[in-house]
């Protein structure tokens, strides 16, 4: 038993010494993101070129909107990479961040079976195409996540006047997952769900969904970029992310995300401001 | 049943290939989860024995604590992990929120109950069975305590698989803790979770059978160990 405790010992000082040196490198930078940008395949083209010429490594960890920013306000995070411009200003405005910039672009676009039991195939108003589908009573499934996708979504059914909270659970299903999880979960019940395209074209399980509303000046999608504000969080590499942040809208990275494509169409639109930072 | 077919080829691919990414998220899965069965056995095994063969007020309530913590959620760990290791928690000076090792506390927290608690069934009914031998040489509960657990170690090495399988298992707390991030803290169950979330479901499906495949191993080599043993003591 003794032998037995001794090993054991040594097994858990040698496994803590394994995870020593990954603690030990300093190099990095925790970057809070959206599953959109990741899932996409976005950021494995970027980030290596990144670490390439700074010797940089950014840790990118992928959740909702709402999450992300709780990270970023708790100090769990450098930089912020995120698509919901209201509440970026505001987290801006309430200084946990330091300046937002416009970083690029989608849209989001409707999805739906091909059936399209609503109705709303080629519409290009979002907010006449909800109303139709509630009107059906069509299932929906939404992110229901407190996410940028779900909350312009939720901004979408108020211009529509719908009020989707008393219809949860019957016509309108909220799946409180990502966006690849409800589009699964959609595709399975034949519900129309709102997505970013760049999760649409990059998923894989599409089934016989298709695009049916696009087109809608309100479905603009912007990602924004801000670093934590060292003031609030002293341990916040500011350099690192401030390095990350120009590289991200200079030149170089803009082309980058500009010539990013999946199965031949573009999915992110640079639209940094030029001199922004 | 497409699904089925793809997803094999997909782990055939990955094994024959022994892709990179592959390699790398085993390993640190591995390391993980062994890691913190190796803790938990560590303080798990004296703890169970102790309860075993002690009397002490609250000794129930620890009994019944220990089982019930055996049911503890995954996801509820992680939140619990996550909020003392956020920058705005007690223990955010560490800087170890999104790291392996806050992976392995959350694990080593799912896994000591379960190790503890069916140590602590399997040294008592020994005991129970040996006592008057024991104290008849002179051996009090605490100089027993070595024997009994060596006695009892088919069924301690069953208990550490228990463990080893709910921590290899769990996608609810090393999601939350470990963040999922590319070549730091992705492993097996939380890449599942990521090529399903992507719709890849037969990628996602052919890495779980790299998972059982690799249960499998280690569960027989478990029972080989314990053969080699049982053969020496014959």
């Amino acid at each position: 038993m003794r032998k037995f405790l001794a090993v054991a010992v040594a097994a858990v000082l040698a496994s803590a010494a394994v995870a020593g040196p990954a603690l030990a490198e300093d190099k990095f930078i925790t970057v809070a993101s959206t599953t959109s940008t990741k899932n996409s395949g976005l950021l494995d083209v970027l980030l290596p070129k990144f670490q390439d010429e700074t010797g940089i490594e950014v840790r990118v960890v992928a959740v909702g909107t709402g999450k992300a920013l709780q990270q970023a306000r708790d100090g769990d995070a450098d930089v912020l990479l995120v698509h919901a411009k209201a509440r970026e200003e505001a987290f801006v405005a309430e200084g946990w961040g330091v300046e937002r910039f416009d970083v690029m672009y989608n849209d989001f676009v409707v999805v739906g079976p091909a059936d399209d039991p609503a109705g709303v195939g080629g519409m290009t108003d979002a907010t006449a195409a909800l109303s139709k589908i509630a009107e059906a009573e069509a299932p929906f499934a939404s992110r229901g996540d407190d996410s940028g996708t779900h909350t312009k979504e939720r901004n979408l059914w108020k211009a529509a006047g719908v009020d989707v909270a008393s219809a949860s659970g019957t016509w309108y299903r909220e799946t409180g997952s990502g966006m690849g999880a409800t589009l699964n979960t959609g595709i399975g019940m034949g519900a129309y769900v709102l997505s970013d395209r760049a999760t649409w074209i990059s998923f894989a399980n599409k089934g016989d969904f298709q695009v049916l509303v696009e087109g809608d000046p309100q479905l603009f999608n912007q990602y924004g970029v801000i670093l934590v504000n060292p003031d609030r969080h002293p341990h916040v590499k500011a350099e690192l992310g401030q390095t990350f942040i120009d590289w991200l809208i200079g030149a170089e990275g803009q082309r980058l995300i500009a010539d990013y494509t999946l199965n031949g169409q573009q999915l992110f639109f640079p639209n940094a401001k030029k001199g922004q930072s | 049943m497409d699904y089925l077919v793809e997803a094999f080829r997909a782990a055939f691919d990955l094994i024959v290939a022994l892709d990179a990414d592959l390699v790398e998220i085993v390993g640190l899965s591995l390391r993980v989860s062994l890691s913190a069965v190796l803790i938990a056995a560590a303080i798990g095994l004296p703890l169970g024995a102790a309860v075993a063969l002690f009397d002490f007020p609250g000794r129930s309530a620890v009994i019944v604590t220990l089982n019930a913590l055996m049911g503890l959620p995954p996801v509820v760990v992680g939140l619990i992990v996550y909020l003392f290791l956020s920058r705005a928690g007690p223990l955010g000076v560490l800087g170890l929120l999104f790291t392996p090792t806050a992976m392995i506390v959350a694990q080593v927290i799912l896994v000591l109950p379960i190790v503890a608690a069916l140590a602590r069934q399997a040294i008592e009914d020994l005991w129970a069975e040996y006592r008057e031998q024991l104290v008849s040489l002179g051996a009090g509960p605490l100089r027993a305590i070595p024997t009994l657990l060596w006695d009892a170690r088919a069924t301690l090495v069953t208990a550490l698989l228990a463990g080893f399988g709910r921590a290899s298992a769990e996608v609810g707390a090393v999601m939350i803790v470990g963040g999922n991030i590319d070549h730091v803290t992705r492993v097996m169950t939380t890449t599942i979770a990521l090529e399903t979330s992507k719709g890849d479901l037969a990628l996602a499906l052919g890495l779980g059978i790299v998972l059982l495949l690799l249960t499998f191993a280690i569960n027989g080599a478990a029972e080989g160990v314990r053969r080699f043993a049982r053969a020496r003591m014959a």
